[in-house]
Formats: structure tokens, sequence, C-alpha cells
């Protein structure tokens, strides 16, 4: 089930790479609501893409595309270089793309391990007794868990217990033990502190370490810019931009992801007010 | 928070998963509060009515919780699937109506009635489900739909047929006794006559239990319940997985429905009203949360024997038929209080 760990000679000759995912330009409409309009993406095995944008941009809306909760309807999409549409999550899921979205992605009240396998879950015996392997779940969970420094003692408590970053490592840890090719990540740090956000980072980079490709959406261009390798800029549904690493600085990412010129304006506005020390900060983003 | 990478003694140190303590365990079993709940009216009943602790009043205490607990075990497993039905009570009495009616209108063998009966049953369950599935619309609402509908159709079709508010005897029949040994007959073990819905009760509960905390669907079951969009993004059929569970409810309908039909040879069209809420209430004291998610099969038995002992405890302590109805509301406001609390430690830290 899990043998498929993402072996990285795709990454070795530039010359053969094909995208894992690739996109090009996507449009989707809820109803009237054009949502997305002329997105493309592309998804390498060991890199990260980043996709930011603001509230509303249709971030959620590219991934949940890629990961089979919707249709896109105009535009092509490919898997490894053959064009798909993908019905159900659960067809993405068999084709290598696993997703962790920030609300939905465990279920709180069942234990670690359940949500841990869950959708994919093992059995033993046959006829009328098969059954879950419970103890090899158990162990399974625990073990995949401490590979990623989660060292929980009791597999068996509700995962709504844990942290919101712990929830987050669970859920990779998931999708890389499943052996997913590519992991798309929702807002995963949004709700994060300083502290927990650099231990989903972490992880993050790890998947990518394993081979995987990555797709993180968020709306913090410091975030983005410290794994990210590539970085797609939505506004209003369209490519506001599209940047490699290289190609682009940390403050330049910010300024655009923030609207260049609203952020100028904004900062005019914010230094009329009299506090001294708050205009002082904002000059300086 | 252990998020950290750990020092490395403590990895070694816990190379496999370790269970919590046993009252840390115990504390977040579903059915904590019924169990409890159960023991308490066991020894109350016991005090006041010198009856309550004859073998033959177990006896009956057993059979009044089974004809509760058929339905309640599935009931239960359709909360924890995060739905209602409220049509549970006039199915039974439909599924009945339906095997009797058939039965005697085309002269055949009971069991073809019987079987016939099982068909129409699995066919409303299935039609809540669907109709949920399909419509997104609460089950509450859904329901309420069948369950005045199928009450309407008990009443207006026995009528039409039999001209009266019940079916025609179909004692003499051919497969009536066989079917009254499978439906409605006891046995005896040692000085305790034993109902054999007892047994249906029990092997239900067993099944429940294995397919809940055994079986994939048993995962489903509680991942729909728990967080549905959640379960739908890892890949589990949400739709199929709810049906299903109205699928069970309908069997176990259709059992209890049976019971129905040979215990009495004639069946009552206005039977059954009410009847569901005895049910959820069953499930609700033996620990599933209303809101989906949680909850288990032995906790909502145990709930239907609690059911049993305090209506039957009532009448051995002679009081008035009026504190039943007292008992039961207390044991529920009491159970859900506790379910609330030990809800409240789980998702503590969310
Ligand atoms: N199910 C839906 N039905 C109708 N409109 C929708 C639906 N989902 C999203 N939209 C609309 O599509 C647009 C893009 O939404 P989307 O959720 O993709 O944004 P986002 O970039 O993820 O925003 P956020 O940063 O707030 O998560 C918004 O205008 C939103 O109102
Ligand atoms: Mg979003």
């Amino acid at each position: 089930m899990s043998t498929s760990r993402t072996s990285k000679a795709s990454q070795t000759s530039p010359a053969s790479r094909k995208a894992l995912v690739a996109l090009s330009d996507i449009s989707k409409y809820y109803g009237n609501v054009k949502a997305l309009d002329g997105v493309s993406l592309e998804v390498h095995a060991g890199e990260i893409t980043c996709v930011l944008g603001d509230n509303g941009a249709g971030k959620s809306t590219l991934i949940k595309i890629v990961a089979g909760l919707h249709q896109h309807d105009g535009g092509t999409f490919a898997i490894e270089g053959e064009e798909t549409r993908l019905g159900s999550p659960r067809e993405a899921l068999d084709r290598g793309i696993a997703t962790v979205y920030q609300d939905l992605a465990v279920v709180p009240l069942m234990p670690v391990w359940r949500n841990f396998f869950l959708g994919s879950e093992i059995h033993k015996g046959r006829g009328p007794l098969r059954r879950l392997d419970v103890e090899e779940m158990r162990t399974t969970t625990h073990r995949e868990l401490l590979r990623m420094g989660i060292d929980l003692r009791d597999v068996d408590q509700p995962i709504g217990t844990l942290s919101g970053g712990q929830r987050q490592c669970v859920a990779i840890a998931r999708a890389v033990h499943f052996g997913a090719k590519v992991l798309i990540l929702d807002e995963p740090t949004a709700a994060l502190g300083v502290k927990q956000s650099g231990v989903v980072l972490k992880y993050v980079a790890a998947a990518r370490d394993a081979g995987l490709g990555v797709v993180l959406i968020t709306h913090n261009p410091h975030h983005a810019y410290l794994v990210g390798d590539r970085f797609v800029l939505l506004k209003r549904g369209a490519m506001a931009g599209s940047h490699a690493k290289d190609g682009i600085a940390l403050e330049e990412l910010t300024r655009q992801m923030a609207g260049g010129s609203e952020l100028e304006q904004l900062s005019h506005e914010l230094a009329r007010t009299p506090a001294p020390d708050l205009s002082g900060g904002v000059a300086k983003g | 928070m252990s998020a950290e990478a750990p020092p490395a003694e403590e990895t070694i140190a816990s190379p496999r998963p370790v269970r919590g303590s046993l009252p840390r365990r115990l504390v977040g079993r579903p059915e904590l509060g019924a169990v409890v709940g159960a023991v308490a009216v066991f020894v109350f009943f016991s005090v006041v009515a010198d009856a309550f602790l004859q073998w033959s009043s177990f006896s009956t205490v057993l059979y009044a919780s089974s004809t509760i607990g058929i339905m309640a075990v599935p009931v239960a497993l359709l909360m924890i699937g995060g739905e209602f039905d409220l049509s549970t009570g006039v199915l039974v009495t439909s599924s009945a109506l339906i095997s009797s009616m058939f039965s005697y209108q085309m002269t055949a063998n009971v069991w073809v009635g019987v079987g016939v009966s099982l068909l129409a049953t699995l066919a409303i369950g299935f039609f809540n489900g669907y109709l949920l599935v399909r419509t997104n619309l609460p089950s509450f609402i859904i329901t309420l739909g069948t369950f005045l509908i199928l009450q309407g159709c008990n009443l207006g079709f026995t009528k039409l047929i039999s001209d009266t508010v019940s079916t025609k005897s179909i004692s003499d029949m051919e497969g009536f006794p066989s079917a009254r040994k499978v439906f409605a007959s006891h046995l005896t073990i040692g000085d305790v006559e034993v109902q054999i819905t007892v047994l249906w009760w029990f092997a239900l509960i067993a099944l429940a239990t294995w397919i809940l905390l055994r079986t994939r669907a048993g995962n489903w079951i509680f991942a729909v319940g728990g967080a549905k969009e959640a379960a739908r993004a890892v890949g589990v059929p949400v739709e199929r997985t709810k049906i299903g569970l109205y699928l069970g409810v309908a069997l176990a309908a259709w059992i209890s429905g049976q019971h129905l039909l040979f215990n009495y040879d004639v069946v009552q069209s206005g039977e059954g009203v009410g009847n569901e809420l005895l049910y959820i209430i069953a499930a609700v004291i033996g620990g599933c949360l209303l809101t989906g998610g949680y909850g288990s099969a032995v906790g909502a038995a145990v709930g239907a024997f609690i059911f049993g002992m305090t209506n039957k405890g009532i009448v051995y302590a002679q009081w008035g038929a009026d504190w039943f109805k007292f008992f039961l509301g207390a044991m529920l406001l009491l159970a859900t209080l506790l379910n609330w609390w030990v809800r409240k430690r789980a998702e503590e830290s969310k």
C-alpha cells in the first residue's frame, strides 16, 4: 500500500522533467461568479510551489480542482503529462494527490490512529472474520509520527486534544506515509503561532526532501519565502505573477502580494494617524 | 508541546504506543454514563421493590429492554453517523402491517409476506437515506416527513383493506408456527425464561459493536458523523455510509415489526407512534452525541436496559405509571450532562 515512496530520479535530469501536475489557463465559475480565470500552475517533484493571494483570490478554489473536490470549467489539467478531470477526492488520492485542509484535515473526536488510517484502513483475517488490524495501525501511527518528531504516547486519544500544529503534522505524515506524490496544503500555518508554524514548515520541507511535489497555500509571504521554490500570485481569480525564487526578493514578493500601490496608499493613510510607534512599523513594510 | 524534536532517550523509551491509564480510558468511554446510571437504577429498585430481584422479574425487564433495544442499537449507529430518524417508531408498525396484509390478501405462506415486508422496509430506509444524501436537507425534516407519511399509510391502508383499525388474524395460515418460533418464541435457560427478542437484541449489539470497532465501515461511520467534509476529503464514501446506516435501521425495524406481528397475531395500525423518541433517548443515555461522531452500540443497549428496568420497576414498586416518564426524563438529563462533560474533556485544548 505504502510502497511507492517517490524516487528522486525525476529530479536528476532536467531535460526529462515532467511536471507532476500541470494546470494551464484554468477557469472556474460558481454559478455566475468567476472564481478563476486563466490560471496556470506547475508542480514538480522535490519542489515547493507557493500560491499566494488575498482573501477570496481563488486559492482554495484552485487547489480544490487539483484535489478532486471541484472540476474546472476551462483550460487543461494534466497529471504527469496526461490530461485529466478528477471526479472525487478518492480518485485524486489514487493518483497520488493528497490534500491537507486547514479546517477539515481531521475528525476531532476520533482517536489519532483512526484518523491516520481513515479511508485507507489495514485489514487482517478473511471472510466474515476480516477485520481492522488495530495493533498494526496503532504501532504504524506511533512510528510514523515519531519519525516526524511527535512522540505521542497514547495514539488512542482523540485527535482534537492535539495542538493545531500537531494536527497539521499528523495530516502531513499521513499523506507522506500513503505514498502521495503531490502534497497540497491549504494555509497550514494560518491559525498557528510562530513556533508551531516553524514546526509545520519543517515538515513541509521534509516532505519536499522525500521527493514529493508540494503546493503550499498561504497568506504569509514570509512563510512562503522560507520554503518556496516557485511563487504564484493570484488576484481576484487571475494570475498576478509567477516567479522562481531567484527571480524575486522577499520585499518584492510582499509588496506584490499586498497589491503594490495599494500598500503605499495604506501606509500614506496610516502615516497621518497620531500614534507615532505604529506609523513607523507600517512605513517599513 | 511535544511536536518539538524529542530527546533521543525519550524516543527509545517508547518504541510502541502506550495505552492511557485505566481510569483515563474509562472516562473516555461513551458508555460510562449509562453504566453508572444502570447500576443506580438497579440498586434503587432493588431497595424499593421487593419483587424486582426475582428471576421472573428479571426476565420481564430483559424482554421490555429488548423491544426497545433492538431498535436503539441501529439508531445509535445512525446518530454516531450524524443523522436522525423520526420514522423508526411507525416504520416498525408498517413493517408488521405489510407482512400481515400481504400474507392475508395473497393467501400465501406467511413467510412470503415476511420476505416482502423485508424488501419494503429496506426500501423505505433506502428512501430516507437517498433523499438525505441527494438533497442535503436535515435528516430531522426528511424523516419527520416519512414519519407522517407512514403514519397516514398505516392507518389509511389498514382501514381500506380490513375496514377496521387492526389487521385480520393470520394465525391459521401456513408458516405461522415456524415464523412465530423465529420472531416471538421463548426459551428457558435455568430458571429464567428468555424471550427470543433478547437473543435478537444481543446479536444486534454484537454485530453493531463489531462493525463499529473492527471494520472499515465503523471507521467511516464515526468519521461521517464527526466531520463529514474531512471524511470526504480523505476518500470516505459519505453517501454510501449514510444510506447504509438507514438500511441498518430498516433491518432492525423489520425484526421488531415481525415480533409485533407474530407475538400478537393481529397488528394495531396506530401503534408505534412515540417509540422513535424512546430509541433516541436510549441512544443518548448510552452516550451518543446528538451532533454525531461519538457513541457506542453497547451504550445504547445499556440505555435500553435502563428503560426496561424503570418501566417494570415502577410496576413492581406499585407506583403510578406517571412516574415512569419522570424517571426517564431525569436519566436523560443526567446522562446528557455527563456526556457533555466528557466531550468537553475530549475536545479541550483544541
Ligand atoms: N462554493 C462556492 N460557491 C460560490 N462561490 C464560491 C464558493 N467557494 C468560493 N467562492 C467564491 O470564489 C472566490 C474565491 O474563493 P476561494 O475560497 O477560492 O478564495 P481563497 O483565495 O481561498 O480565500 P481565503 O484566503 O479567504 O481562503 C470568492 O469570491 C468566493 O466568494
Ligand atoms: Mg481559502
